[in-house]
């Protein structure tokens, strides 16, 4: 299948600052791509790169198989969605849908029916005469979605669409936002810096930092298996823990405590010797009844519980060491309390302690 | 529910009277009567005959009230060779004021949206240079100027005050407008831009329909400096193209005859209606495009 979107060789430089370290990145037709990172990571310049609201300092930008470098924002086939929404104050929701059409020039009949189509896949039917400024958070970025919607392009770029929004509407629009992509099946690069947003929506991330793609896959693939520890920290939530110690024939040590690595996926095949990481989501360590069937056991002391309803996040010291635990919400754990646990190597990760990246 | 509450509950009770609002009341309308009083004596002395004048009663209301001092103000009152009073500087000023208004903000506009929105190479030194020029005293420009509209021609004709006028305006409105231009928010332009409108489609249709606040403020400053303006006034126009301002100053510091004070005051009261009128009016509008813009939207 044809590529929507190709990046080769992308660098962009605000004067000595290098923003964008040559990206490679290749988006299929009707995919919808998250670009994930904290801020300052270069999600945005990218987003801005291919909308072409970016000058780039060295490499390509291909939409649709033609070669789009140099092309106007509005002669490359993308719709642009804002975080402030960037609705027209001065015109009506219609005047904002129509003002892109009518830029270009498309007969009045045209116009109308496409507005029209817009507005019902969006329901913003009735407030096609309302201002901008009489519109509630999430009307306006149903608008600002709807103007992107109107021009029949190719692909949707998303600046953090939902970040201005309150958490319960945004969790609404989110699901909308799906929904559309399904029922439109138009190619869509969706750039946050909320973990769940790109958990999500996204059919594959591109976790970025400094400019570059840390690891690029489907959600299964990012969150099972994280190419390298800043991957591994950055998703999930609370965060995964991680200990330093030392792998030798298959055996992961941490102080005096031996954990036969049974099970792991290596990447080569076999174990590696030499300092390694470990790390371990707090909702991977078992509890309760099914500690017995775990691979490996140990006892810790519960140090602090934080109730949060649906569950029950539990700190842990396990031999030196602080360890996050999540445990089911209705589990009744106490302060000093003793707790077996297991551990399933099998869902653990190790990392290279010099190169960070998987082993 | 009917559980009794004791101590303080509800609003807090304000006292009716305040000493401290006596205090600030007290001293608002002492300083008020303190600025109002020169207009006060103006406005009465102007309807007074030169007799009633003379007896020196500067607070005393007119004995009996008379408008030949305004109508003589307007029409008849001699400077230099012309004795048909302030009217002729009023026009003059009319036909200086309204072209270079509208061209100077016009212009100025444009400088700062491309300024703001449109960044290319040497726009910082162009904006450096063209603030630097704010900076310049007039005075030093004076005589290069005189010598620039002779060769053009134009030397005493309004038409050279009016051109001088609008690039004087130039550094301070484009500052103005670039300062305003980008303190819009970036994703509106970059939405706009995404639209497929041009460098002249985003300006009249996104941006200065935005602009309200900032082109009221421009059009206040504007024709409050150039109506008052003197300088440029009597430095580049004859007797017969002499502005409002350089006509009052004749007829005010005129050495001939008898100092008619009445005259004086009427006459200086028509010059200075207009850029009165300017700030009431536009005051209003204003505080009302400030109030519009503030409204997140």
């Amino acid at each position: 299948m044809q590529n929507s979107v190709e990046i080769k060789n992308l660098d962009l430089s605000f004067g000595s600052v290098e923003v964008l370290k040559s990206l490679n990145l290749d988006i299929k037709e009707g995919e919808f791509i998250v670009l994930l990172g904290s801020s300052g990571c270069g999600k945005s310049t990218l987003l801005n790169c291919i909308a072409g609201l970016l000058d780039v300092t060295d490499g390509q930008i291909h939409i649709k198989g033609k070669n789009v470098t140099w092309a106007q924002p509005s002669d490359r086939g993308i719709g642009m969605v804002f975080q402030s929404y960037a609705l027209y104050p001065q015109m009506s929701v219609k005047g904002n849908l129509s003002f892109g059409l009518k830029n270009a020039k498309v007969p009045k009949d045209e116009i109308e029916t496409r507005v029209a189509r817009a507005a019902e896949i969006l329901q913003i039917e009735q407030l096609l005469n309302r201002k901008p400024a009489a519109l509630s958070g999430g009307q306006r970025q149903r608008v600002a979605i709807g103007r992107a919607l109107v021009r029949d392009v190719d692909v949707f770029l998303f600046d953090e669409p939902l970040s201005n929004l309150d958490a319960k509407l945004r969790t609404d629009l989110r699901v909308e936002l799906k929904r559309l992509h399904n029922q439109l099946e138009n190619t869509m690069i969706y750039v946050t810096h909320d973990q769940v947003e790109a958990m999500t929506l996204a059919d594959r991330i591109a976790i970025m930092k400094g400019g570059l793609i840390m690891q690029l896959g489907t959600p299964d693939e990012i969150y099972n298996r994280p190419q390298n520890i800043y991957v591994a920290d950055f998703i999930g939530s609370p965060s995964m823990n991680f200990f330093h110690g030392k792998l030798a024939g298959g055996t992961f040590t941490v102080d005096d405590m031996a954990m036969p690595m049974n099970g792991y996926p290596w990447i080569n095949g076999q174990a590696p010797d030499g300092d390694a990481v470990i790390g371990i989501r707090p909702e991977h360590i078992i509890t309760g009844e099914l500690v017995a069937g775990a691979p490996l056991k140990y006892d810790v002391v519960v140090d602090l519980v934080e109730p949060m309803g649906s569950d029950t996040l539990v700190y842990a010291q396990l031999g030196a060491h602080s360890l996050r635990i999540r445990m089911d919400g209705q589990a009744r754990v106490e302060m000093g309390q003793n707790l077996t646990i297991g551990i399933d190597p099998s869902r653990a990760s190790l990392f290279d302690k010099t190169s960070e990246n998987r082993l | 529910m009917s559980a009794e509450l004791t101590g303080p509950s509800g609003p807090k009770p304000s006292r009716a009277f305040h000493p401290a609002s006596l205090f600030v009341y007290g001293t608002l309308t002492v300083l008020a009567l303190y600025y109002l009083a020169p207009l006060y004596v103006m406005v009465t002395t102007s309807l007074k005959t030169l007799p009633e004048i003379r007896l020196g009663n500067v607070f005393a209301l007119p004995r009996e009230i008379t408008f030949d001092a305004w109508i003589k103000a307007w029409s008849t009152a001699c400077t230099g060779l012309n004795c048909d009073g302030l009217s002729r500087g009023f026009w003059n000023s009319v036909i200086i004021t309204v072209p270079s208004v509208i061209v100077s903000i016009a212009v100025a506009s444009v400088n700062g949206y491309a300024l703001a929105n449109w960044p290319f190479r040497g726009a910082n030194i162009f904006f450096t240079i063209l603030i630097f020029g704010a900076f310049i005293p007039y005075q030093l420009m004076l005589y290069p100027i005189v010598i620039i509209l002779k060769n053009l021609g134009i030397y005493g004709d309004l038409t050279g005050l009016i051109i001088v006028h609008t690039i004087f305006g130039m550094p301070i409105l484009t500052l103005l407008f670039r300062n305003y231009f980008s303190s819009l928010p970036e994703e509106l332009f970059k939405a706009a831009r995404i639209d497929g409108a041009g460098f002249w489609g985003i300006f009249f249709k996104v941006m200065l329909p935005m602009s309200t606040p900032i082109v009221v403020v421009a059009i206040i400053l504007q024709i409050t400096g150039i109506w008052n303006d003197f300088l440029f006034g009597t430095v580049y126009a004859r007797p017969d193209t002499y502005p409002m301002t350089v006509q009052l100053n004749n007829i005010v510091n005129s050495t001939f005859g008898e100092k008619e004070y009445n005259v004086n005051m009427a006459a200086t009261i028509l010059t200075g209606l207009v850029p009165l009128t300017v700030y009431v009016l536009s005051g209003k509008l204003f505080v009302r495009g400030i109030a519009a813009g503030a409204v997140k939207g």
